[in-house]
């Protein structure tokens, strides 16, 4: 084989493995900067379009992120709650498909969604309150915050008698280069209507990435799972319950947050290193003339233990 | 090049050995820039004949060994691998004794190992390393990390001697990462790298370990702070900016 040729040459599924693995651990809002330079550094535009084509779609679900649809009526979040074949994604709230390229993480094309596309009336109806009541809550709580909520299982389920799931989906992402910022707030909840026990189960994930790089990188990557539950009612109830569930959880969280950071300075931190020395005073550098004479340092400097 | 650097602006710090692996594999021919400009976390040996570990570094490595600067041995034995002059190996062992004590009053444990060698105009090269394992399972004395890793890298070139001043130049990396994990909060992480530089003219009458002592004490303070203050600030802004803090959204709430 070719590659066997040059000494450790790399095979060039290697290079588009090593592509993709960059492209997918870009921090929220920078894969198209990455991308820029991995391309560079492959120098091989056939193999960059096959990692970027495998990485991209993957990045742009698992961000959650959302482009404004090309008809301007609104954004479309693409995640795979919504992902239906060929790049399309469907935006519920106005029953359109929307096409999606990937990489350039844009939206080309809109159509009306089909009847199969969309769920039954009757879950609908559960979809469609919980979808107003998410929207006034998030449109409250986040200053860019996009959301949508998906018919996740049973949306052919006609009546009471069925299970059916249903997915609040909530993206929020701030893109500032020029401050050298960027984050995103992801959240997805799972919500399972259990018929027979007439309740509705609610299961959370929220991941918060931020990244700062003047003159450095620092990141900070969080990640939490809760779990809640209330009473199937009717479908305005449900909305108003499972509405109030969610910001619950999502307003702990971010107060254990906020906890967290509070926390740093004076205990987190302290585990690596304390900001003054256990003495309180900084290190008797002048005092250390003499240590080539005497061995005896600690004593010396009066910090024996 | 460029855009090597640029990825690694980006790429999570806590991948960086991942990424300058990758990277090394991709652009070979680039692999001394690479090495020379990426810095990675520190690994540690054990020094066989006095049971110390200590930090592997560019700077004690000849060929594939280390030497250690507790026993002035090559690890794994080499023949004939460099060694600094016996004038600058005293001040090498004395620096090693008083920085470890040092290390300990600020890190309550870690690893220290610091390196000397001649460069070629009439002075010398001098790094320090630093090395903390802060996780409860390490050294972390309050155990309130579930993973914790700072590692410093110093280095330091002290300029010929010219009418009893000499000119420091400090170069000076921290890497770290720590993350908090519990049932109410899930798992919180920080990490990061930054990099900072700094002159200084200073009078030899002092002695070069305590000149170049305090230029570092004074370097991991500042860059301690930045970190903190700055860095994590601003991580901390940004969380803020995409949900406001709860009070402004629970007054808001509506009753129902």
């Amino acid at each position: 084989m070719a590659e066997e040729e040059e000494e450790s040459e790399l095979s060039d599924k290697q290079k588009v493995e090593i592509a993709k693995w960059f492209l997918l651990n870009s921090p929220p809002g920078e894969i198209q900067y990455v991308a820029k330079d991995v391309k560079s550094i492959l120098n091989n535009d056939d193999l960059y379009n096959e990692a970027a084509s495998e990485a991209f779609p993957v990045y742009n679900k698992f961000h959650l992120i959302s482009l404004p649809m090309s008809n301007r009526s609104g954004d479309v979040l693409v995640n795979s709650f919504g992902e239906l074949e060929g790049n399309a994604f469907l935006e519920p709230r106005t029953a359109q498909v929307a096409i999606i390229d990937h990489v350039k993480q844009a939206c080309t094309e809109v159509r009306p969604a089909t009847d199969e596309e969309l769920p039954s009336p009757y879950t609908e109806e559960f979809r469609c309150n919980l979808d107003a009541e998410i929207l006034k809550y998030v449109e409250e709580a986040y200053p860019k915050g996009v959301c949508s909520v998906y018919c996740a299982s049973g949306k052919d389920v006609e009546g009471p008698g069925s299970d059916f799931e249903l997915a609040v989906v909530i993206s929020a992402a701030r893109h500032s280069p020029q401050n050298f910022c960027n984050g995103s707030w992801c959240s997805v909840w799972n919500i399972e209507f259990k018929d027979d026990q007439q309740t509705v189960e609610v299961k959370g994930k929220m991941q918060v990435g931020a990244h700062y790089f003047e003159e450095g990188n620092v990141q900070l990557d969080a990640k939490h799972e809760c779990k809640d539950a209330t009473l199937f009612q009717a479908p305005e109830e449900c909305a108003m319950a499972i509405t109030s569930i969610i910001r619950h959880h999502e307003t702990e969280y971010l107060a254990s947050l906020e906890a967290s950071y509070l926390k740093l300075p004076d205990s987190t931190f302290k585990d690596l290193r304390r900001k003054l020395p256990v003495t309180r005073t900084l290190f008797p550098w002048h005092n250390t003339l003499q240590f080539s004479l005497t061995r005896d340092i600690s004593k010396e400097l009066g910090i024996g233990k | 090049m460029e855009a090597a650097m640029g990825l690694m602006r980006r790429i999570p710090p806590k991948h960086t050995e991942t990424a300058l692996s990758a990277l090394l594999s991709l652009m070979p021919h680039h692999s001394p820039d690479l090495l020379s400009q990426v810095d990675q976390p520190l690994q540690v040996l054990c020094d066989v004949e006095c049971g110390k570990q200590f930090i592997l570094c560019e700077y004690n490595r000849d060929a594939d060994s280390y030497r250690s600067p507790w026993s002035n041995k090559y690890h794994p034995p080499l023949e004939d691998g460099s060694l600094p002059s016996s004038e600058l190996r005293n001040l090498e062992i004395e620096a090693n004794d008083i920085f470890a004590i040092y290390r300990d009053q600020y890190y309550e444990g870690g690893i220290s190992s610091v390196y000397m060698w001649e460069d070629d105009n009439e002075g010398f090269v001098a790094c320090f390393l630093i090395k903390k394992d802060g996780s409860k399972t390490g050294q972390g004395r309050r155990g309130y990390l579930e993973e914790g890793a700072w590692d410093a890298i110093h280095v330091i070139e002290v300029g010929p001697e010219e009418e009893e001043n000499t000119n420091y130049r400090l170069t000076s990396t921290v890497m770290l990462t720590l993350t908090t994990n519990n049932e109410s909060s899930g798992t919180f992480s920080l990490s990061g790298s930054i990099r900072r530089q700094m002159s200084m003219r200073l009078s030899v009458a002092d002695g070069h370990l305590c000149n170049m002592g305090r230029m570092i004490e004074e370097m991991e303070s500042k860059l301690r702070n930045s970190l903190d203050q700055v860095y994590f600030g601003k991580t901390r802004e940004m969380v803020c900016t995409l949900r406001p803090p709860s009070e402004v959204t629970q007054m808001r709430m509506p009753e129902s």
